[in-house]
Formats: structure tokens, C-alpha cells, sequence
């Protein structure tokens, strides 16, 4: 089932008369997400990508637009009738029922011609159960289980209606961090062999990043960014989204574009074509570095980090914007960490030219 | 006793003086005067020892009244009260505007004095020479006869004290069930949204189980304030509650101590070990009851 947006406005209207703190939580979301596919909801804390989760599940009501399940206007249509499951960010599963009352309970709601009997309940709440591998547990309470078994149980309770949408809510925020990269996996796992369309919410890049389809960036209420993940990482449209994705983050230097050149600090750093003469903030992926004794980008050595299969390089530069330039070397490039200096030189993809005031992608770069 | 232990003792020492004085060592002598037959405060002596003064009080029709006062009151004012209290706590905690106001309201009669609350149940239900009571001219309005509630018949008076302890047990309840109420995660309300589940159902699967530790205090308490009352039947009758007939144990223990026809501790500590057995009785029952429906 593919879910649209059409211009979807939720504005949280202000509380004090006397100052407007009016918040615009999802400023005009038009976008259409594929049947069958898993989408992250991208964006740091604050930026509206909880609401805009609960505008699709029905819990909270639009201030204006439209709301798509396939071709149905879902808009005003109650939760409980839109075909939804939803995971909590802590779960919220019933603490005094065991987890099969859990993953039955919604089963149980079902009225009129959709009720079913005790032994269909029972089936698929050991199917869906089977689904998440909690079928050992299914006679005890939440409080005995793991924080990942917990997330399952949610799964399986998100699941056990079929729906035609599963949302997830930050839904490996309260996993420790090996949990977190396994739990991933097991929601990719899920997720493919339902084949239901998937929308979660996350903070975390990386999460986003290592299992949607496409993911969706957002900021302050507004949607910067929709791609396959890669696309958006190696092409962002602005600065903010550059920044915002990839670990260690993209390194930010403040440059300029002369007859064809590209200056940071002094350094001549690299030959750019085609793009007129402007100031720029230049954004070099940590990756995008080469050690390289004869290299245009000077920086100061603060030290190496040998994290075995990479070599993480810390210097400093005149021009950059953050506190440290941060380079990830192959550890066969044998480095001198007592050197004063590291010369880099820059692969051409690997550096990224932002607009000095309006932070958008440059135009003339975009095309290339 | 290691060191540790030594010092846990002393630390504990303020405590067990207090508590050895003032509860223990009372509750000993009241098991030690209850099997003392005919015994005598001026002389300090008595005839010897026995169960005569339990048989006494069994066989007391003061003493029956009383505790059959006591039961009625029991068994009508802790479920209605705890059942009252509960309906106001949800329907509070789902209202947005005035719940403050309202809050406040319910929580008066917690902070009112007992006796002044007894002047308003006067004011509602007492015949005077000038006026029968707010309460009678309602039912004369409706076309009624006067009920003299206060001297009238028993199903009157035991009315107006089961409406009146009500009336004074239910703010503690209200503002204990709000605040349970409202320390639930309001995710779990969401969940059951996006489940289908009816607000009936909700509310039973969802609401009471979460609360029941809460409920469960609430009962047990319940039953053991409303064992114990006696300020109330005061407050509306006076103090010769033998006379207007809604006298209760621990009235009926108060009377013995000190009342006209008081001066009798032994059968006074009878009267109050039974009633301890009673209460103790009913909380077993509700102990019991609990691990079944609490869920903690």
C-alpha cells in the first residue's frame, strides 16, 4: 500500500496569547511513499518527524492536507481504521498481560463481521510471534523480557493485524548498541518478508542510512531531502543534510572559487571547472582524503587514530569550520604520527560546494 | 552480634522505644484487661481470670447494635465511596478545562473540620422547630412527606450516615485515584487507540489492572476506616449513641472507657480485640482476594 502526502500541515497553534510560539511542526509534506518499501523518517530531535509519524497513524489530526493509503483519502479516518501498526518508541506494551495477551489484544477489538474465534486469535498470534522468534516466551510478562525481546513483542502486537502500514517510532532508541545493529537487521528481515509498507522515525543516520529503501530528511518541519540513501550521502542539497548524514561527520571549510580553482585557507586545493567565482563552504567527506607527501591541503597533525582496518586522521586547517579536520585513511598508508604536517590530496567526488548564503547545493556542481 | 548489627539496633532504637511504648506495650495490656473478669480501675484488682468478658459483650445488645451499625456502614459506604471516587477520577482526568477548579471542589470536605461538616448535614437533614431540613423541603417539593432524619426511623438515620461518610472518605480516594491516573503513560491510551480497543475496554483491560495496586490500598484502607468510625455517628447524633441507636464498636468501646455507664476497661479491650479480629479477619480476605486482581 503506498501512502501520499499532500500538502500535510500540522501547526501546534500557540499557548500564550500575549507571544506567539505558534510551532509548525510539518510545514507542506508532499511526497508519496512505494508500496512495499521501508522509508526513514530522517531529522535531529525537534524536527517534527514524531508528529509527522502520528499524522499518518491518525493519532493527531492534520491542520491541513491530505493523507493517502493507496487511493483511499484517509484523512479523517480514526486510527483503529486505517489498518495501522504502530511501535512506540518504549514499547507501551500492556505490563500486566502476558505477551501473548499482548499480541492478542488487538484481535480481540475486532468486532461484527471481523471477529474472529479463540483459535484464529491464537494462530496468528503464534504466527506473528513466529515472525519476531518470540515464540518461547509468549506466557510471560513484558517486565521479564529483554528491551530487544520487548521491541519484538511490539513488532509482533504491530503486526498481528496485517497491516497495510507499519510505523515505527524510534523504535531502537532504547536498545544498547550491539542490540541495536542486530535489531536492525531482524526489522530489514521483517519488514521484507511481510512485504508491508514501512515508515520509521529516527534520529540516528546511521539507522536510517544501513536499512531503508529511501530515506527522508527533515528539518524544522521541513522536508530537505528524499533518496535512495546513497544518492542522498554522495549528492545532498544542501548543507544541512550533508552535515547531518555520515559518521565522523563531513568536514566543513570555509573557501572560495577563483577562475576555476578552489581555495581553502590559501591552499589551492582543487581544480572545479565550469563554476564561477563565489565564496563557498566546502564540504569534504572524511573518506574523501589522500595521504599525499606532495598534496594542496595543508593541515596541522593532531594525531592518529588506529581503528584497525581504517586509520582516522585528526588535524587542523585555517579555513575549517568544526573544531578538527577529520580524515579516514587506509591503515596501509603508513603515517608518522609524530609529524608536524599532513598533506592531502582531495578525490574530486568526495568534495562537495554549498552556496555561502544560502547553503544550497551549487547549481553549476549539481549538474555534473 | 557483629558491629554492623550493633549499630543497625542503635539506629533502630528511637523507633522501638516509641513504638514499644506507646503500641506495644497498650496493646498488651488491653489483651492482659480483656481476661481480667471484674476488674476494678480504683483498686487495680480483679476476681480472676477468664472469657467472661467476651461472653459479656457477645451477649451486650448494645454491643450487637453497634456491630451491626458498623457492617451496614462497611459493606454500603467502601464500595460506594471507592466506586464514586473511581467514576470522578476518570471523568476528571478526561476533562481539560476546569479540572482544577473542580479538583478542588471534591477535595473540600478532606479539609473540612468533622463537626463542621456535621453542622451542614444538620443544616440539610435536621427537623428543627422553624423548618424540616433542605433535604425534606426537596421532598416536600416532589410532593413527599417530612423524614425526620436525625430521630426518625433507622433506615433514615443509617442513610444519612452512610451519605455523610461517604461524603467525608471520597476526597482522599479522588485525589489518590487522579494521581494514579494520571502517573499512566499516556502511550498505552494510544496503543489501545491504534488497536481498536472501545473505551469500555480500554478502561477494563487497560486502566483498572494498571491501577489496581492503587484500588487495592484504597479497599483496604477503606474497610479499615470504616471499621473504626465513630466521629461521624458523633458529629450527626451526639454523643449517646446508645440512645439514638446508631452507636458502633468503637463507640461502643469509647462508652465502656468513659461513657455515662463507663469505667469498665475490661469489657471496653474485649469489645476492641474483637473488633481487631474482625478487621484483621476482612484484610486477610482481602489479601487473598488481591494476588488474584492486583497486578503490581
Amino acid at each position: 500500500m503506498k501512502v501520499v502526502l499532500q500538502n500535510l500541515t500540522k501547526i501546534y497553534p500557540s499557548r500564550n496569547r500575549k507571544i506567539n510560539d505558534e510551532v509548525v511542526a510539518v510545514d507542506n509534506f508532499n511526497f508519496e511513499i512505494p508500496d512495499g518499501k521501508l522509508i526513514g523518517l530522517l531529522g535531529p530531535s525537534g524536527c517534527g518527524k514524531s508528529t509527522a509519524l502520528n499524522l499518518i497513524s491518525g493519532l493527531e489530526k492534520p491542520t491541513s492536507g491530505k493523507i493517502f493509503f493507496g487511493d483511499t483519502d484517509v484523512t479523517d479516518i480514526q486510527p483503529e481504521h486505517r489498518g495501522i501498526g504502530l511501535v512506540f518508541q518504549n514499547y507501551a506494551l500492556y505490563p500486566h498481560m502476558t505477551v501473548r495477551e499482548n499480541i492478542v489484544f488487538p484481535l480481540e477489538n475486532l468486532r461484527g463481521k471481523a471477529k474472529l474465534t479463540r483459535e484464529e486469535m491464537n494462530e496468528k498470534a503464534e504466527n506473528a510471534a513466529k515472525l519476531v522468534q518470540i515464540e518461547t516466551l509468549m506466557d510471560r510478562r513484558p517486565g521479564e523480557l529483554s528491551g530487544g525481546q520487548q521491541q519484538r513483542v511490539a513488532i509482533a502486537r504491530a503486526l498481528v493485524k496485517t497491516p497495510q502500514v507499519l510505523l515505527l517510532d524510534e523504535p531502537l532508541s532504547n536498545l544498547d548498541a550491539r542490540l541495536r545493529l542486530q535489531t536492525r537487521e531482524e526489522i530489514r528481515r521483517i519488514q521484507r518478508e511481510t512485504g508491508v509498507t514501512t515508515i520509521f522515525v529516527t534520529h540516528d543516520q546511521e539507522e536510517a542510512m544501513s536499512i531503508s529503501d529511501l530515506i527522508v530528511v527533515m528539518k524544522a518541519g521541513v522536508v530537505q531531502q528524499i533518496g535512495k540513501p546513497q544518492q542522498v550521502y554522495d549528492s545532498p542539497v544542501n548543507l544541512f543534510v550533508a552535515k547531518f548524514l555520515g559518521t565522523p561527520p563531513i568536514n566543513v571549510f570555509d573557501g572560495e572559487v577563483k577562475g576555476g580553482r578552489l581555495f581553502a585557507g590559501g591552499d589551492d586545493i582543487l581544480p572545479v571547472p565550469g563554476i564561477s567565482d563565489r565564496r563557498v563552504w566546502v564540504g569534504i567527506r572524511p573518506e574523501g582524503f589522500i595521504p599525499d607527501p606532495e598534496g594542496p591541503l595543508r593541515c596541522k597533525l593532531n594525531g592518529i587514530e588506529v581503528m584497525g582496518r581504517d586509520t582516522s586522521v585528526v588535524s587542523s586547517h585555517p579555513a575549517m569550520t568544526g573544531i578538527s579536520v577529520r580524515a579516514i585513511v587506509s591503515s596501509d598508508s603508513r603515517l608518522d604520527g609524530g609529524a608536524e604536517t599532513v598533506r592531502f590530496s582531495l578525490k574530486p567526488h568526495k568534495v562537495l560546494l554549498f552556496d555561502y548564503e544560502t547553503e544550497k547545493r551549487t547549481a553549476e556542481e549539481e549538474g555534473r | 552480634m557483629n558491629k554492623n548489627n550493633l549499630k543497625a539496633w542503635l539506629y533502630l532504637l528511637p523507633a522501638i522505644l516509641f513504638l514499644g511504648a506507646f503500641m506495644v506495650y497498650p496493646l498488651i495490656d488491653v489483651l492482659i484487661y480483656s481476661f481480667e473478669e471484674g476488674y476494678n480501675f480504683a483498686s487495680q484488682s480483679y476476681f480472676g481470670t477468664g472469657l467472661y468478658n467476651f461472653s459479656y459483650v457477645l451477649h451486650d445488645p448494645y454491643f450487637l447494635q453497634a456491630v451491626k451499625n458498623t457492617f451496614i456502614i462497611v459493606i454500603i459506604t467502601v464500595p460506594v465511596s471507592t466506586g464514586l471516587a473511581l467514576f470522578i477520577s476518570v471523568m476528571l482526568s478526561s476533562i481539560e478545562k476546569l479540572r482544577e477548579l473542580y479538583q478542588t471542589i471534591f477535595f473540600l470536605p478532606y479539609v473540612t473540620n468533622t463537626l463542621a461538616v456535621g453542622l451542614v448535614f444538620m443544616i440539610l437533614f435536621k427537623k428543627t422547630a422553624y423548618s424540616d431540613g433542605m433535604v425534606n423541603m426537596i421532598i416536600n417539593f416532589f410532593g413527599g412527606t417530612s423524614v425526620d432524619f436525625i430521630d426518625g426511623p433507622y433506615w433514615a438515620k443509617m442513610l444519612v450516615v452512610c451519605i455523610y461518610t461517604v461524603w467525608v472518605v471520597m476526597p482522599f480516594k479522588i485525589l489518590i485515584l487522579t494521581s494514579a491516573l494520571a502517573s499512566l503513560n499516556p502511550a498505552y491510551y494510544k496503543a489501545a487507540r491504534v488497536d481498536g480497543a472501545s473505551s469500555f475496554r480500554i478502561f477494563t483491560k487497560i486502566t483498572l489492572p494498571m491501577i489496581s495496586p492503587t484500588m487495592f490500598y484504597l479497599i483496604i484502607t477503606g474497610f479499615i476506616g470504616a471499621f473504626k468510625a465513630y466521629s461521624d455517628e458523633v458529629a450527626l447524633f451526639g454523643t449517646d449513641l446508645n440512645a439514638a441507636g446508631m452507636n458502633t464498636i468503637v463507640g461502643y468501646v469509647y462508652d465502656m472507657l468513659y461513657g455515662d455507664s463507663g469505667g469498665y476497661p475490661s469489657y471496653a479491650s474485649a469489645a476492641a480485640l474483637i473488633l481487631f479480629a474482625i478487621v484483621l479477619t476482612i484484610t486477610v480476605i482481602n489479601l487473598l482476594i488481591s494476588r488474584k486482581k492486583v497486578h503490581y
